[in-house]
Order: structure tokens, then C-alpha cells, then sequence
């Protein structure tokens, strides 16, 4: 998001006093970062459309709550998660077509070399795929804490989960990454500690 | 403990939040499997880390739909808070006529009252 600390805060300011103007502003400061961040938690344009519109309104309606102690743009990220949350639970209840957290993915060796030599953007092309296959709720853990650095806590409170919770899920999202992106280790021997 | 149950640990390693205990860092000083596994993971964490600065757009019109959206809704606000008022000066209307009929009897009493009292005297 594209953020100079000064101006969005008299930007929040404002629109905390009732500037519509200054809301309009702020929603077209940061819809962009908004958009990718719904798009990683739903893996779907037209849902990451729908999230952010409605994490937009909950902004609109919540701004007298936001208390600026964290940046605007985190408070915003933290909604929009809370957002993702429920309609990926909503949307699960009517549809039946997501990934079982159980199922291994394809070994990815086939389509790209990973191991070894492969350059960053190749990587990041294969993390991007994997990130896209694992289950949601997996998904939104990994996403929050390793790209979006929240903390366990806001996650945990975000997503409707205890910490512990948050924790072993960020673990499996992980591992499920590596193993993914790295099946070769898997076959290594293991020996005692 | 085998060294494919440090993945946890080595994970939060590579993430820069613990470090490893003694026994755990001198197991894998000695172990090309656990070193590949902490490197793998160092490589995905930072890749995932670089994330955080793209944006990807969205297609054209969200901005424009998102606006008329807490149009809306700020419409929806005022005319509820209208409607409120609205409500609050009526009740008050009554409550206001109703004190002062009270007033006003309790003023028209006396009087008989006082008047009573003259004549009897």
C-alpha cells in the first residue's frame, strides 16, 4: 500500500471526524494492497472483490473504534481478514469443492525444478502455486503471519481460532509448503537427535 | 526424538523467533538433512516475506463500486439518525405539552381553591 505516515493520518483523522472525502481517499490509497491480500486469503478475483467491498463497509461503520495504536493500514488488513474468514465459512457451507487438508499435492519437480539452483522468481512462482492449493484455513494463517507479519494473536482473534490454534495451523501451512516445494527431503533418512 | 520431528522447531528458526537448544543446534551442525531442511525453509520464508510489497490490481471499477457502496450505507446512517430525532422531538413534544397541561390544572385548582376560601371567610 501506497502510505505516507503524515497524510494518512490526517487522512484518518478526518474521515474519524465525518470527512467523506477523506474516507474516499483512504479507500483509494489502499484498495490495491486491500485487493491482493483478500485475493491471497480467497483465491478467487471475484470473492477477493466481494471481501474487500465489505471490508470497506465494516472500515466505514468501525472507523470511531480505530483507535490508531497500530497503523491504519494493519487495522485495515485485520478486517479484511475477519472478512475473508467468514465468507470463506460461508461459502464452504454451500460448496463442497475444496482441497481436504489431508490430500498431497502433485510433486511439483515435474513442472519446475525447484531444488538446488532455482532462482528467486521461480520460487516465488512455485509458492505462489502452492499457497494457492492448500486448504483455506491453512491459507490464511501462513499469508497473515509470513507475508502479512501479524502477530499469532491478532490472527487467532481475526480468524475466530484460539492462539495455540493459529500456531499449529502456521506450523502445518509450513511444512506443507516445504514439502510441497521440496518433496526430495521427505526421502532423505532420518536419524536420532 | 528423530530428526524429522525438529521440522517445528527449525521452522520457527528459519522465521527468526527462537533459537535452538544446545543439543538440537549441535544435531544439526552434523545433519545434511536437517541443514537442507532449515535452508529450505530460510528460501520460502523470505520469499514469502517479499510478498508483502506487491500489490496486484484489481480490474477496473472496484474503487468506483466500493464508493457507492458506503454511499449508500451513509445515506441509510443519516436518514436512521434523521428518523431519530425525528422521534425524539415528538415524544418531547408530547412530554412538554403534557407538563404543561399538568401545570396548568394544578394553577387553575388552586385558584378555585383560594377563591373558595375568600368567600367562606
Amino acid at each position: 500500500m501506497n502510505e505516507s505516515p503524515d497524510e494518512m493520518t490526517e487522512l484518518v483523522a478526518a474521515a474519524r471526524e465525518g470527512d467523506r472525502d477523506a474516507f474516499d481517499e483512504l479507500v483509494r490509497r489502499t484498495t490495491a494492497g486491500t485487493y491482493t491480500l483478500a485475493l491471497r486469503l480467497t483465491n478467487n478475483e471475484e470473492d477477493a472483490r466481494d471481501v474487500t467491498q465489505e471490508a470497506y463497509l465494516r472500515a466505514y461503520r468501525g472507523l470511531k473504534n480505530y483507535r490508531g495504536d497500530a497503523q491504519f493500514t494493519t487495522w485495515l488488513y485485520r478486517i479484511t481478514a475477519n472478512c475473508a474468514s467468514t465468507f470463506m465459512t460461508t461459502r464452504r457451507r454451500h460448496r463442497h469443492d475444496e482441497v481436504p487438508e489431508g490430500v498431497e499435492f502433485a510433486d511439483l519437480r515435474a513442472q519446475s525444478e525447484v531444488e538446488g539452483g532455482a532462482s528467486n522468481a521461480e520460487l516465488r512462482d512455485q509458492l505462489e502455486w502452492a499457497l494457492a492449493q492448500l486448504p483455506p484455513r491453512l491459507r490464511a494463517v501462513v499469508v497473515l503471519r509470513d507475508v502479512y507479519d501479524l502477530p499469532h494473536e491478532a490472527i487467532a482473534a481475526e480468524l475466530g481460532i484460539s492462539v495455540s490454534a493459529a500456531k499449529v495451523r502456521l506450523h502445518r501451512a509450513r511444512h506443507k509448503l516445504r514439502s510441497t516445494l521440496y518433496p526430495e527431503l521427505d526421502e532423505v533418512e532420518v536419524r536420532a537427535v | 526424538m528423530r530428526c524429522d520431528e525438529l521440522d517445528v522447531q527449525l521452522s520457527e528458526v528459519a522465521g527468526g523467533n527462537v533459537e535452538l537448544s544446545r543439543p538440537v543446534r549441535r544435531h544439526v551442525e552434523g545433519c545434511l538433512r536437517c541443514q537442507a531442511e532449515l535452508v529450505q525453509y530460510r528460501r520460502i520464508l523470505g520469499v514469502l516475506r517479499s510478498m508483502r510489497i506487491e500489490v496486484l490490481e484489481p480490474a477496473p471499477g472496484l474503487i468506483a463500486e466500493i464508493l457507492t457502496q458506503i454511499e449508500i450505507a451513509g445515506e441509510r446512517t443519516a436518514i436512521r439518525s434523521l428518523l431519530t430525532n425525528h422521534k425524539v422531538a415528538y415524544f418531547g413534544g408530547i412530554a412538554a405539552a403534557t407538563a404543561a397541561g399538568a401545570a396548568g390544572a394544578i394553577l387553575v385548582a388552586s385558584r378555585t381553591r383560594r377563591s373558595r376560601v375568600s368567600l367562606a371567610s
